[in-house]
C-alpha cells in the first residue's frame, strides 16, 4: 500500500529590495546618503522609499535588503529610544544606539532580518562616527561605508578618495582615530558621484538620492533627482 | 593523390558537454551569459513597419552595456530586434542574414520576410528552446510589409503589433492605448519610441536609448539612438592622480639583447 509522505509548504519571508546606503564620517560632521528606490525583481515598486531615517538630532539609521525587516529595526530602535529618554532624562548617544542596534540584531540570531544597516552621527566629542553591521549584529567602527545593492561599486571607490587607499604621499586615516580628512563640501561631492556612478551600472540603483548632513547644529536632508531607467 | 582534408562540421561544438556536466556534478559554476533584458517593439503604420529596441544589456544585476545594438540586419529590406541571450540573438540572426544572402543570390530575387521567419522558427525549433533568442522580426517584401514575433521554442506570430522581452508588458500598454491602423510615419515612430520609453523606465532590465528602424517599400531609416533621454549628468569632481601616485614596489632592469659593436648587418653583395 503507497504511504503518502509528508509535505513541507514551503515559506520564503525574505526579499531584496535592492537599493545603495553609503556613509562618511568627518571631524565634525556625518554624511549618511541613500538612494530611494524601491524594487522587486525587475520591477519598481516605488521610486520615492526612504531608507534612511533620523532618530534625533545627532544619530541617523540607514537600512538595506528587505525593506519590511529595515522598517521594523527602524520602529524598534526608535521605541528604545523613547524609554530610554523617560527612564534617564537624556537622549541616547550615538555610540549607545550603536550597541543596541548590535544587541537588538543578535537577539534574532536564528531568523534574523534580512537588513544592512548603517548608523550614522556624531560621538560625544562631536566627530563624525559611523558603525557597520551585518545582518546579525556584529558591529564596527568605520570611517566610510557603502552597503546594499552597489556596495560592491561603491566601496572601493570610497576606500580609494576617503581612507586614501593605494595613494603614495596621502594622508592615511588611523586606525585609533577613524573618521576622514575630507571636508564637508568634499565629503558630499563624494557622496553625489558614488551615486550617479553606481546608478549607471547597478540596476537597483536609481531615482532619488537623499542626504542626511549631521552636524553639530543638528541634522540636514537633501533630496536630488538620479537616472530613472 | 591529393591530400584528404577534414574540414570540420558545421554547426556546435558538444565536445566538453560531458566534462562540464562532470565539473558541475563536483560543484563548479558555469560562466554566465551577457542577457539583453531588453523591450523591443514593432508595428505596420501606413506605408511599412517601425521596429524600436532599447541599448542596455545586463549580467544579472550589472549594466554590462548601456548603449548596445539590439536591431540586427537580416536583409536590405529585412531587419529584426533580439531579446534573451546576446550571443544568440546575435548569431541567430548573423546566420539567418547570411542564409537569406545566399538564397538571394541563387534566386536572383529579394528576399522575403516569411523566409527568414520560416528559417528561424526552425532552427530554434531543432534546439528545442535552449538557443535563448526571443525575436521580433519585420520587413518590406513584394508582398507588402509583414510583422512577426518569434520565440525560443519556435512558435510565431503575425500581428499589426509586438512587443517581447522584460519590458514587453509596459511597452504593449502604450501599444494598446496608442495604436491604430494606418498610421502616419512620424505618428507610428512616435509611438514605439513612447513604448520603448516605458520599457525604459518602468523595467529595470531596460535602459539607456531608444533605437528605431523604419522600413518602407525600396527605403530603410536605421535611426541609431533616436531618443536619448537618458544622459550621464555631470560629475562634481574630477579624478585625476599625480604622477607617482602608485607605489613602486620593485624596480629590475633587464638587458634582454647584447648589442655587441661590430655586428652590423651584412650588406655585402
Amino acid at each position: 500500500m503507497a504511504t503518502s509522505s509528508a509535505k513541507e509548504a514551503s515559506f520564503s519571508p525574505y526579499e531584496d529590495n535592492g537599493g545603495t546606503n553609503l556613509a562618511i564620517a568627518g571631524q565634525d560632521y556625518c554624511v549618511i546618503a541613500s538612494d530611494t528606490r524601491q524594487s522587486r525583481g525587475y520591477n519598481i515598486n516605488t521610486r520615492f522609499a526612504p531608507k534612511t531615517f533620523k532618530l534625533s538630532d545627532k544619530t541617523v539609521l540607514s537600512t538595506a535588503g528587505c525593506q519590511p525587516d529595515g522598517n521594523m529595526v527602524v520602529t524598534r530602535i526608535k521605541q528604545h529610544m523613547e524609554s530610554y529618554k523617560h527612564a534617564h532624562n537624556k537622549e541616547m548617544s550615538t555610540p549607545a544606539v550603536g550597541q543596541l542596534l548590535s544587541t537588538m540584531l543578535y537577539m534574532k540570531r536564528f531568523f534574523p532580518y534580512y537588513s544592512f544597516n548603517i548608523l550614522g552621527g556624531l560621538d560625544k566629542e562631536g566627530k563624525g562616527c559611523i558603525y557597520s553591521y551585518d545582518a546579525i549584529g556584529s558591529a564596527e567602527r568605520v570611517p566610510c561605508l557603502a552597503s546594499g545593492s552597489a556596495a560592491a561599486l561603491v566601496q572601493p571607490f570610497l576606500d580609494n578618495q576617503v581612507r586614501n587607499c593605494n595613494q603614495v604621499g596621502k594622508p592615511r586615516i588611523m586606525a585609533a582615530s577613524p573618521v576622514s580628512h575630507l571636508s564637508l563640501d568634499q565629503a558630499i561631492k563624494i557622496t553625489k558621484d558614488a551615486f550617479t556612478s553606481a546608478t549607471e551600472r547597478d540596476i537597483y540603483t536609481g531615482d532619488n538620492l537623499q542626504i542626511f548632513i549631521v552636524t553639530r547644529d543638528g541634522v540636514e536632508e537633501q533630496v536630488h533627482p538620479l537616472k530613472r531607467d | 593523390m591529393a591530400a584528404r582534408i577534414d574540414l570540420p562540421a558545421g554547426g556546435f561544438s558538444f565536445d566538453l558537454a560531458k566534462r562540464n556536466a562532470a565539473l558541475e556534478a563536483q560543484g563548479a559554476t558555469a560562466p554566465k551569459a551577457t542577457k539583453t533584458g531588453t523591450t523591443i517593439v514593432g508595428l505596420v503604420f501606413k506605408d511599412g513597419i517601425v521596429l524600436g529596441a532599447d541599448t542596455r544589456a545586463t549580467e544579472g544585476p550589472i549594466v554590462a552595456d548601456k548603449n548596445c545594438e539590439k536591431i540586427h540586419y537580416i536583409a536590405p529590406n529585412i531587419y529584426c530586434c533580439g531579446a534573451g541571450t546576446a550571443a544568440d540573438t546575435e548569431f541567430t540572426t548573423h546566420m539567418i542574414s547570411s542564409k537569406m544572402d545566399l538564397h538571394r543570390l541563387t534566386t536572383g530575387r529579394d528576399s522575403r520576410v516569411v523566409t527568414a521567419m520560416t528559417l528561424l522558427k526552425q532552427y530554434l525549433f531543432r534546439y528545442q528552446g535552449h538557443i535563448s533568442a526571443a525575436l521580433v522580426l519585420g520587413g518590406f517584401d513584394v508582398t507588402g510589409p509583414h510583422l512577426y514575433t518569434i520565440y525560443p521554442h519556435g512558435s510565431t506570430d503575425k500581428l499589426p503589433y509586438v512587443t517581447m522581452g522584460s519590458g514587453s508588458l509596459a511597452a504593449m500598454s502604450v501599444f494598446e492605448a496608442g495604436w491604430s491602423r494606418d498610421m502616419e510615419r512620424q505618428a507610428a515612430i512616435d509611438l514605439v519610441k513612447d513604448a520603448i520609453e516605458a520599457g525604459i523606465f518602468n523595467d529595470l532590465g531596460s535602459g539607456s536609448n531608444v533605437d528605431v528602424c523604419v522600413i518602407e517599400k525600396n527605403h530603410v531609416d536605421y535611426l541609431r539612438n533616436y531618443a536619448r533621454p537618458n544622459e550621464r549628468a555631470q560629475k562634481e569632481q574630477q579624478y585625476r592622480f599625480a604622477p607617482g601616485t602608485t607605489a613602486v614596489l620593485k624596480a629590475s632592469v633587464r638587458n634582454l639583447v647584447d648589442v655587441v659593436e661590430g655586428d652590423a648587418m651584412d650588406i655585402t653583395s
